[in-house]
């Protein structure tokens, strides 16, 4: 029971993981991008236009796709998406300075909107015979686990049971929290959130750190969308089923007090709080509305308990939501 | 423009850019206006491509879905929808303003509109043997309190502890999703949907079912432009905004204006849901709102802080999102296109501020060739 708990919560933390560790990217260069959202979206639905092209391409010999492919293509065009939306946003932001918060809404109306039509709309662009999109085949090559993890017992099936996207969102965490903490690069980018002015001073070319870590971060989220379409809902694509987990991943950035390696930890708790409902025995209906609130809950709790605490490790990056424009004093 | 730029240049770059000095308001709004007209041309062709008609008869289409019949003489229900959406928008956006003007980001009058609703529908179906007129005001009320408290909520740690407000109004939108989803399966004993009811709903005024909602929130727009422009209020939710330090200085009390004007924010955007809950649908759901709240945000940032813009740029965004919606229909394509063509257009104003307060300088490149 427990076993499988936490066997099920682990699949709902890898798109927070994803989305938040992007967001820590982005927010450690002084961009707040409330477009983590859509941009999940856009990520979400590159894949599925990926797999989907693919499998047209192979017609009826699916039992031939290869692999390979079939994995690759889906999270390349996914990759392409999400970085394309991280170009509008840093543009807008960067280069012409528009005011974050109103820009990120509007890439995540955006990108929402450009998922569901997508996937409400590709079986019409395309004429093809097919009644919704359902990418069963290619989900079979991303939700691939070893084989022997069910073998372990209580062990492979908590650690070892899942798809390799989720191994993927904590190697790319703790990689990001190396780079972040351990070189210099990682050094020259938090600069350039703290402040840029004295970043610019020192040499460090202010506008590409922000550009790469605004498109780097995006391309981080949007994997998050992929792991949920291709692996946790069987390549089934539904309209506003992802749900609010972009916000959620925004909350985790502050609930992970910007450390990738607490967006872990936070990602599988969050994913448990979110399946909890469905484990508790007894629970009516009604009171499992009340208990999806809970993930909501802990983030206020955890919002005001780090502002109440005012530690410097705790603050954002202090240029966060500021544009910055060399001329200006 | 890239090439440019890569180009070896040992003196000045290619492009500067220059703050300017304050832009004369029509040439601003001439900007404003080349904006969404390049924005409205780029998603008119992607609209072409996609569905293989004219341009001209796409936004014919547009112009059909969003106003009907009015002008071939029809009952102009179309026009009342039209003017309704506008206004529940409007609403929204005229709450979110007095915050925004404070720069305390109100991302949560989607959460505060539904804890309205959710105020005046549990006043409709819960009391009883009340007198009708009384009711209705019980529920007005309730709503608006319902409102108001769940944006105090957040303004009360921002004001105490400096709390993240982005983050926690945004968290109190589900947590007021979850509350209604909650009521809703008690309220209607498992059936998930609440049956509409006529206790305690707001009159209608001569026949139309609309024309109340558009009055209020009208009277609401005037109020407000009062309120902020020439109310003593108005001006300190003014210098909160622009520095916390100098309203501090000349002896403002901070506190009580970030969760004073918090308050009026979240009762404004609890108005909005008793106008949809008591006023048209006379029942709830998770999606009453209907993600208006988030819109607003975008609106009022482009409305530059006046109410009167504001139900401008609230129209064009209804008109953008019918129409947009009614192409997507003619054509079975799904109705999210209208969120696309919605947040281009939007990304096109958000992107033409620059041109406004920046002033762009390209270098002449044969004359730098000689020095």
């Amino acid at each position: 029971m427990i076993t499988a708990f936490i066997q099920s919560s682990i699949p709902l933390g890898v798109p927070l993981l994803f989305g938040s560790v992007g967001e820590i990217v982005t927010e450690k260069s002084g961009h707040l991008n409330l477009g983590i959202p859509g941009i999940m979206y856009a990520g979400g639905i590159g894949g599925v236009i990926g797999a989907f092209l693919y499998e047209q391409a192979c017609g009826n010999q699916l039992a031939n796709m290869n692999p390979f492919l079939a994995v690759i293509i889906p999270l390349l065009v996914s990759i392409l998406f999400s970085v394309l939306m991280g170009l509008l946003y840093s543009f807008l932001t960067v280069t012409l300075r528009a005011n974050q918060n109103v820009t990120g809404l509007a890439i995540t109306t955006f990108g929402i909107g450009l998922g569901n039509f997508f996937g409400g709309s590709l079986v019409k662009l395309t004429n093809s015979e097919l009644p919704s999109v359902i990418l069963t085949k290619t989900s079979g090559f991303f939700r691939a686990s070893l084989p022997f993890a069910d073998d372990l017992g209580w062990f492979g099936r908590i650690f070892l049971s899942h798809d390799f996207l989720t191994y993927v969102s904590i190697v790319i965490a703790i990689v990001v929290s190396l780079i972040l903490n351990r070189t210099r690069i990682g050094l020259n980018l938090r600069s350039v959130g703290e402040s840029p002015a004295t970043a610019d001073a020192a040499g460090i070319n202010v506008t590409r750190y922000k550009y790469t870590a605004t498109c780097l971060g995006s391309a981080i989220a949007g994997l998050g969308g992929l792991q949920y379409v291709m692996a946790y809902a069987n390549g089934v694509w539904s309209n506003d089923a992802f749900g609010d987990r972009g916000w959620m991943a925004i909350a985790l950035v502050i609930f992970a007090i910007w450390k990738p390696l607490l967006a872990i930890a936070g990602s599988f708790l969050f994913g448990a709080l979110c399946n909890i409902n469905n484990y508790l025995p007894g629970l009516g209906i009604e009171t499992k509305e009340l208990f999806k609130m809970l993930p909501y809950i802990v983030t206020v709790v955890v919002l005001i308990i780090t502002s109440m605490r005012k530690k410097r490790e705790y603050q954002p990056p202090q240029s966060l939501g500021l544009a910055y424009f060399r001329e200006e004093r | 423009m890239a090439d440019v730029m890569t180009k070896k240049h040992t003196h000045e770059p290619a492009i500067t850019i220059a703050k300017r000095d304050d832009l004369v308001w029509w040439k601003a709004w001439l900007i404003r206006l080349a904006a969404i007209l390049i924005g409205f041309l780029l998603m008119g062709f992607v609209s072409m491509m996609l569905t293989k008609v004219s341009l001209g008869e796409v936004f014919s289409m547009m112009i059909r879905g969003a106003f009907g019949r009015l002008f071939e003489g029809g009952k102009a229900t179309m026009l009342w929808k039209f003017l309704q959406e506008t206004a529940i928008l409007l609403c929204l956006t005229l709450a979110v303003t007095p915050a925004f003007k404070m720069k305390f980001w109100n991302c949560g009058a989607e959460g505060q509109a539904l804890m309205g609703g959710l105020g005046a529908m549990i006043c409709m179906l819960e009391l009883d043997g009340v007198t009708p007129w009384l009711h209705t005001v019980l529920a007005v009320v309730l709503g608006i309190v319902f409102g108001a408290v769940w944006g105090l909520i957040p303004a009360l740690f921002k004001a105490w502890y400096g709390t993240n407000e982005t983050l926690f109004t945004l968290m109190m939108n589900y947590v007021a999703t979850q509350l209604v989803a909650y009521y809703v399966l008690i309220a209607s004993k498992g059936l998930t949907v609440i049956r509409p009811v006529e206790t305690g709903a707001l009159p209608v005024l001569g026949n139309q079912k609309f024309l109340l909602n558009i009055l209020v929130v009208a009277v609401t727009m005037v109020v407000l432009y009062f309120y902020l422009k020439y109310s003593k209020q108005g001006y300190e939710i003014a210098v909160v905004g622009e520095s916390q330090n100098t309203a501090r200085y000349i002896g403002i009390n901070v506190k009580k204006v970030i969760i004073r004007t918090m308050v009026i924010s979240g009762a404004i955007a609890g108005l909005a849901g008793v106008l949809l809950v008591a006023g048209t649908d006379h029942s709830i759901n998770t999606h009453t709102v209907g993600g208006l709240g988030f819109t607003a945000i975008m609106v009022s940032w482009l409305g530059l802080f006046n109410p009167y813009i504001m139900a401008a740029m609230s129209a064009l965004v209804v008109f953008l999102n019918i129409g947009a919606a009614k192409v997507a229909d003619t054509f079975f394509l799904n109705s999210s296109y209208a969120d696309i063509v919605a947040g281009v257009v939007i990304l096109f104003v958000v992107g033409c501020e620059f041109f406004i307060r920046y002033s762009v300088k390209f270098r002449h490149t044969k004359k730098e060739a000689r020095s």
